[in-house]
């Protein structure tokens, strides 16, 4: 479709676009103790973009000269972004770190990742990939450094723009392989490239994949691209931390899951078409040695901590590993099962550094120390920190155990080769159960029992259960979250 | 000179310089120039793709694009720096290190 008539298609981006640039000129308008309006404003403008996607959730095309496609697929990982943007938008609101500071560019900053993350999930076009990786890059390490005083807050920019500038430039080097060796930065034209390239280029074709999976890697944190993830998530203000650890991951792996889908396999993973042209490279087990090593690392190096923050940052890095698992099956069930896992991750991850978010505006600390009693203290709190952190483990009837389920039923159903993957998953959800039910019982048996009882202000509250909810009610009852996977399972598809 | 591998070599070996600049460097500035040379070494991959291989424009495209995006990138990542000089007075990448593994 050629530009101008896409445009009809790209009006949730149009409104977004709108969204952003009024709430920059919104933020010049307005003085600093009332700059927390620009995120009501971008609420909001999400809401209004949400609105737009859903009207065109079934329409399935290419826009903008086969740059990005429009499919329910994109749809499905543009709603779930806005719902994290809108979660985290309204609990930036109430963050003591942030009060300090004028608020007006840091929502804006939001906008703009939301639209590269848009972008992310719709790309089939390799120049769109590295765009869009880099506006939600320089976007974040701009936002993890937001808190221009605090030191740590300055070292988390560092080593961001350190790491995310190196591995999207090798990431880059591997882009001009691939572009060198098939003529061509269209995924369709690339497939087929690839299918009738000559084995000798084999080798040059896995190098290029491996500099790729560096980019893929570094924006899902799969170890060994991880080493931002730990001091960046510790050290960024708690809000950005929580919007990192799920919004440019969903996007990450929409990327990679199409990226993968439609170059290595033959994009018909969805329509249970012949997957033969797979077979040329090792690509699977690339990808299960990944997910295996992200896993392990992510569980035991989080036994070891005792920073909250930086546990669920490791833990951030095990889940990722979870959902890499179900990657090299690449068959309808896995892709289904990381949709499934993303959307359960969203509530129980968010809700997590919510609790996190809250502890640290009553007592301003986030280690294990500063959570002693905190059960009696504050009984919301309590109950809300030990159904996300049993969700967090795959424990029933929590929303995380349908996800987990989910990703070992689409490996078993894969076949024997993959059966090793589940053993190890098992194992490592066992590791886990350690260090999350060490949050619930460090709140309940350790330190003092108080006598009064505090409730978190109302927002921080409301928003808390908002997440808590969904956690435990999908866990019992997810039909509706399935339905609306099964019906976003459709990929623009086009052969040459 | 109208050989495209002495093009790929030269990127070959920027990207390696670039790459090994990263590893070692512990000053904030030369790292962010050896991740300058990964770019640019991807950038003459790109453009000798497209002008040798008999391929279409998009190479060049790409290159130009990749330029702009760098120049972004530089600038946030300065800023950060010069931020970082301000309240730690070093931009030493392991000084600046207050966060334990």
């Amino acid at each position: 479709m050629t530009n101008l008539q896409s445009l009809s298609y790209y009006y949730p981006e149009l409104i977004l676009s709108g969204v952003i640039l009024g709430a920059i000129i919104y933020d010049l308008l307005i003085d600093k103790s009332k700059s927390g309006n620009v995120g009501w404003f971008l609420i909001a403008g999400l809401m209004a973009v949400a609105g737009a996607i859903c009207l065109q959730d079934d329409t399935v095309t290419t826009l903008f000269t086969n740059s990005i496609v429009l499919d329910p697929f994109a749809s499905f990982f543009k709603l779930l972004v806005v719902l994290a943007t809108i979660l985290v938008s309204v609990v930036s609101l109430q963050s003591g770190e942030l009060s300090e500071y004028r608020k007006g560019e840091y929502f804006t900053l939001l906008g703009i990742i939301v639209f590269g993350l848009f972008l992310m999930v719709s790309t089939v076009d390799l120049i769109m990939v590295y765009l869009s990786i880099e506006i939600v890059s320089i976007m974040s390490f701009v936002l993890a450094g937001y808190l221009k005083q605090n030191t740590r807050s300055n070292e988390a920019g560092l080593k961001y723009v350190v790491y995310g500038a190196f591995s999207s430039g090798i990431m880059l080097f591997g882009l001009s392989y691939i572009y060198g060796l098939t003529g061509s930065t269209n995924y369709f034209e690339i497939q087929h490239a690839i299918a009738n390239l000559d084995t000798s280029a084999n080798t040059a074709l896995i190098m290029a994949t491996i500099m790729m999976l560096v980019g893929f890697g570094y924006k899902v944190s799969a170890v060994p691209f991880h080493f931002w993830t730990p001091d960046v998530y510790e050290g960024a203000p708690t809000t950005i931390t929580a919007f990192l650890s799920i919004a440019p991951k969903a996007g990450a792996f929409a990327m990679m899951i199409r990226f993968f889908n439609q170059v290595l396999a033959d994009g018909g993973a969805m329509g249970g078409l012949d997957t033969s042209s797979i077979a040329i490279l090792p690509w699977a087990n690339i990808l299960s040695l990944l997910a295996v090593i992200t896993m392990t690392l992510g569980n035991v190096v989080a036994l070891q901590q005792n920073n909250i923050k930086r546990m669920l940052a490791y833990s951030s890095i095990a889940h990722a590993g979870y959902m890499l698992l179900a990657m090299p099956v690449m068959s309808g069930d896995s892709i289904y099962a990381i949709m499934i896992y993303l959307v359960m991750y969203l509530f129980m991850n968010l809700g997590a550094f919510f609790v996190v978010i809250a502890v640290k505006n009553k007592t301003g600390g986030e280690t294990f120390d500063d959570y002693k009693g905190l059960g009696w203290e504050m009984p919301m709190i309590g109950v809300a920190m030990t159904i996300f952190m049993v969700s967090l483990t795959g424990l029933p009837p929590t929303a995380g155990f349908i996800g987990k389920f989910y990703i070992f039923a689409s490996l078993i159903k894969g076949g024997g080769q993959f059966y090793w993957l589940v053993l190890i998953g098992g194992i490592n959800s066992v590791v886990s159960l350690y260090y999350y039910l060490r949050v619930v019982k460090v709140m309940f048996l350790e330190g003092e029992r108080s006598e009064t009882i505090l409730q978190p202000p109302t927002i921080m509250a409301v928003m808390i259960l908002a997440t808590a909810i969904p956690t435990v009610i999908l866990g019992i009852y997810w039909t509706p979250v399935a339905d609306w996977v099964q019906n976003s399972l459709t990929f623009f598809i086009q052969t040459l | 000179m109208n050989d495209l591998n002495t093009y790929l070599l030269v990127a070959a070996i920027l990207f390696s310089f670039g790459v090994f600049g990263v590893m070692t460097r512990r000053n904030g500035i030369a790292v962010l120039m050896g991740v300058e040379l990964i770019l640019n070494a991807a950038n003459i991959n790109f453009v000798a793709f497209s002008r040798f291989g008999g391929m279409n424009f998009d190479g060049h495209i790409f290159a130009l694009l990749v330029i702009v995006l760098a120049a972004a990138e530089a600038a946030v990542a300065l800023a950060i720096i010069i931020n970082i000089y301000n309240n730690m007075n070093t931009i030493n990448i392991d000084e600046a290190s207050s966060m334990k593994e």
